[in-house]
């Protein structure tokens, strides 16, 4: 069948951007199709700014900020969000944390309203603190301690890939350590990165620029302006040798293995960073790619192979370092050895012989299927914008990215694949504890 | 420091749907297009009903039908949709055999093409079939090692008995025992297009769709298979069952509760009385055993529909060391709410939720495919939506306190708990006579 390729279809969304007298940034972006808006305010501080001795501590932080603030008293927030038909949560990643409404349109000050009240200080008592913790606590045991598989690979490969805490530690924190912290903590952690000059606002759907740009000045123009704290710097040395660890999982019925790359700086360099991505893509997505035809079709010696870049599986909202991540479960009694190895000559083969007629444009066009899928719901859109304000200031990326992905050449993924060698590979391996 | 008044909300927007159109073929596959243009994707759903079959064969005709057809190899099929910025993907449960796709919206008829080809040629392969039978068993002893699975299972044996919806998932060796040729079969006798409806939602015109759904899906063709679910049984209320799960470091409590279809005429006051209970996060429950008391993380409680008969299930992962004073806590908020009238503002508050997720709702492709498919597999059409909001924003106070008197009352409810039994097996049965019952294989 002669190659067609689908013509990858261009998104502009309209982008407003200004930043107010207190260094809030802001972006909007309108679409008036359904009458929704979404809301996102993104703090640049995530999971590798925790000091030692507190892991977990952003995203215990995280949920103290809906535990009450200026003028809301302990469960007014949630109340106000969903008593105006909206839906709230807010995530801790490796370099941000995130809050964010989605609500009819109609309720548009009140959500710029509870945004602003916390920003200005939420109310931090021993109290909340504590019930948080217990709450948290019951997150990591649903998420990490009882279940199988929990925690692998975001929480069990970055020890092994990393050696400085801010990289390797647990992000969802110790117990310990979670349980020694302190208000004060959360007043410091407050002062020093929650502020305006740390922070974007971003708002999407169904609104008036002009309208929407008077009420975010009424409601955030006087939260006291405090400048962005200096953002070290996380960099490590690349991987010389292969590293391996293993650990059983006593839940477990099955081994699993997941392996990482260091990647170019997606923030920096990301014309070198974009070719892992749709490398990743190549490898792994669907029955006609790469992985899945040799290790779960051809050798059996897979049930499930994926691809994807960032621990968190975060392409485009993470920051220097990270990586291109490949995990796989195996069926009983596999040979994790053998997978590695066969990943490697199936790189191995992609960077000798390139891609096949029409293999790239087809992953292309599917890409850019998933990156349009997310940017359908407004507040989608208002979070990708905000993170990408804050780390490129460069909202307006988000419709450029199918398009960007699309220009990808066979080239460019090759000599991706060229990189990702066994000496420069960090995997971890799980035990299976749990079979019956 | 002032006080700040919390700004008041906008006038309310009308609950506006999306232009449709609709149209039954020959064959008796009905095809609904939804137009949503914000992105240039289109999203399909196709509900076969499924009702009584075989459970192995049915599970491996869905991990298998898009192994390969007469002309295309499952690599060919996998590519070819990709090629669109496709994908494909089967699902089963008790009441139906669903297919999921996407792709660009200028895709839209070569992902039709695909389908037909799917639905007249599955050819069921032996090789690959062999290949995903393993694969299946795996993922279902991973799933077996889940919680929430083991909870979902033996919730579902105990309410259901002998009725279909009691076991969902097959054992290992049903599933190895399945030969292709009980595929070709089970596909010949129930992939079939009457009764079967369509979805289509997207950046497509309406009636542009429906004639390229009718001229690929024209040659799909037999009856409709004689198969009908008997009315799910009534909830019976016994001790409380408990599972056993060595060294679990939290329980998980699953309470059912009796419920209505989406018509009946209590349906709305229902869900608002569910909310005011624990179907929200501002709700009684949540508020209690989470936001108070740090007991747990991600209560939940909902009400389910299925073809047969709908339910309400209340969820929750415990410390072990609380479980007792949690079910405590869930059995005094759904008696509360049984006996004493919620207020007018925990009401209203309620009914702003329920009506605004609506909105929230159809404002995607994916939100409206998966709800024009759910209500079409139930024979209602996306109209039912406006007489839903109607509905909700006309029950009355009393309507509420009367719909949690007779459908949330703890007396009502049937309970299963999964944790370590040597833990939680004396200080629940001060609660609740207890019944232990082994794990669910």
């Amino acid at each position: 069948m002669p190659t067609r390729r689908a013509r990858i279809p261009a998104t502009r969304y309209p982008v407003e951007r200004f930043t107010l007298d207190n260094g809030l940034r802001v972006v909007l972006t309108p679409d008036r199709s359904a009458p929704v808006i979404g809301v996102a305010v993104v703090y640049d501080v995530g999971i590798r700014s925790e000091p030692e001795g507190r892991t977990g501590f952003a995203h215990l932080f995280e949920h103290l900020m809906f535990q009450g603030s200026e003028n809301l008293e302990k469960l007014a927030h949630f109340r106000h969000v969903q008593g105006a038909g909206g839906t709230f949560n807010g995530s801790t990643h490796l370099d941000y944390t995130d809050y964010y409404e989605t609500l009819p349109s109609n309720a548009l000050e009140r959500a710029l309203f509870l945004e602003a009240d916390r920003m200005r200080g939420p109310r931090l008592t021993e109290e909340n603190l504590r019930n948080q913790v217990d709450v948290v606590k019951e997150e990591i045991r649903v998420n990490v301690l009882n279940r199988p598989y929990g925690g692998f690979p975001w929480l069990t490969l970055p020890p092994v890939m990393f050696d400085t805490f801010p990289n390797a530690h647990d992000g969802y924190g110790s117990f310990d350590d979670l349980e020694s912290a302190t208000v004060d903590d959360a007043a410091d952690f407050f002062r020093r990165y929650y502020a305006s000059g740390n922070a974007v606002l971003a708002v999407s759907g169904d609104l008036d620029v002009a309208e929407a740009a008077r009420l975010i000045e009424r409601h955030f123009g006087d939260v006291p302006a405090r400048p962005a704290p200096d953002r070290p710097d996380f960099a490590e040395p690349e991987l010389t040798a292969e590293r391996r660890s293993s650990y059983t999982d006593q839940l477990a019925p099955l081994p699993a293995v997941a392996s990482a790359w260091r990647v170019p700086d997606p923030i920096d360099d990301f014309t070198a960073y974009l070719p892992y991505v749709v490398l990743a893509e190549v490898l792994t997505d669907g029955d006609a790619s790469r992985l899945v035809g040799r290790l779960v079709h051809t050798d059996r010696a897979v049930t499930s192979v994926g691809g994807y870049l960032g621990f968190m599986g975060d392409p485009f909202d993470v920051r220097d370092p990270t990586a291109l991540l490949l995990q796989a479960h195996l069926p009983p009694g596999g040979d994790v050895d053998k997978v590695l190895r066969t990943v490697d000559e199936e790189l191995d083969r992609l960077a000798t012989d390139g891609l096949t007629d029409g293999e790239l444009a087809r992953t292309q066009a599917r890409m850019a299927t998933h990156l349009l899928r997310d940017t359908d719901a407004v507040l989608g859109r208002a979070l990708r914008m905000a993170v990408l304000e804050q780390q490129r200031t460069d909202p307006g990326l988000l419709g450029e990215l199918p398009r960007l992905v699309g220009e990808v050449t066979d080239d460019q993924v090759r000599a991706a694949a060229t990189t990702l060698r066994s000496e420069r590979r960090a995997s971890v391996e799980v035990i299976p504890g749990g079979a019956r | 420091m002032s006080v700040r008044a919390l700004p008041p909300l906008g006038p309310t927007r009308r609950l506006k749907l999306p232009r449709q159109a609709e149209r039954t073929l020959r064959n008796g596959l009905t095809v609904i297009v939804v137009r949503r243009p914000a992105v240039p994707l289109v999203e399909l759903r196709l509900w076969m009903p499924f009702v009584r079959a075989h459970l192995a064969r049915g599970h491996l005709l869905a991990q298998t039908m898009l192994s390969g057809t007469e002309t295309m190899s499952s690599v060919q099929i996998a590519a070819e949709l990709q090629r669109i910025g496709g994908g494909l993907s089967a699902g089963l449960d008790p009441d139906r055999l669903m297919l999921s796709g996407t792709s660009l919206a200028t895709g839209l008829d070569r992902l039709l093409e695909i389908l037909a080809e799917v639905l007249t040629g599955a050819s069921y392969p032996a090789e690959w079939v062999d290949i995903e039978r393993d694969r299946l068993v795996d993922g279902i002893q991973v799933a077996r090692s889940q919680p929430a699975h083991l909870a979902r299972t033996a919730l579902l044996r105990r309410i259901y008995g002998r009725h279909p919806y009691a076991v969902q998932t097959p054992e290992p060796e049903q599933v190895r025992a399945v030969r292709p040729g009980a595929l070709r079969t089970l596909h010949a006798q129930r992939v079939r297009p009457a009764g079967a409806v369509l979805v289509l939602v997207g950046d497509v015109r309406p009636e542009r769709a429906l004639d390229a759904a009718e001229k690929a899906l024209d040659g799909w063709d037999g009856d409709g298979y004689p198969a009908e679910l008997p009315p799910a049984p009534p909830l019976v209320p016994g001790p409380l069952q408990l599972f056993d799960r060595p060294g679990s470091v939290q329980s998980s409590l699953r309470l059912a509760l009796p419920a209505v279809p989406r018509t009946h005429p209590d349906h709305a006051a229902l869900q608002l009385a569910n909310l005011v209970f624990g179907g929200y996060f501002s709700s009684r429950w949540v508020e209690n055993i989470r936001e108070d008391k740090g007991y747990t993380y991600g209560p939940h409680s909902l009400v389910e529909h299925s073809v047969a008969g709908s339910l309400l299930v209340a969820s929750a992962e415990v410390a072990t060391e609380v479980t007792a004073p949690a079910l405590l806590e869930t059995s005094y908020e759904l008696g509360r709410l049984a006996t004493v009238p919620p207020t007018s503002e925990e009401l209203e508050q309620a009914r702003q939720y329920a009506l605004g997720t609506l909105q929230l709702g159809v404002s995607t492709q994916t939100g409206l495919a998966s709800l024009v498919s759910a209500y079409a597999g139930n024979g209602l059409r996306l109209d039912f939506l406006a007489e839903h909001a109607a509905r909700l924003a006309r029950a009355s106070a009393e309507d509420v306190a009367e719909a949690a008197a007779r459908y949330l009352a703890p007396t009502r409810a049937v309970t299963v708990v999964l944790g370590d039994a040597e833990r939680i097996a004396s200080s629940l049965s001060t609660l609740s006579p207890v019944e232990t019952a082994p794990v669910p294989s």
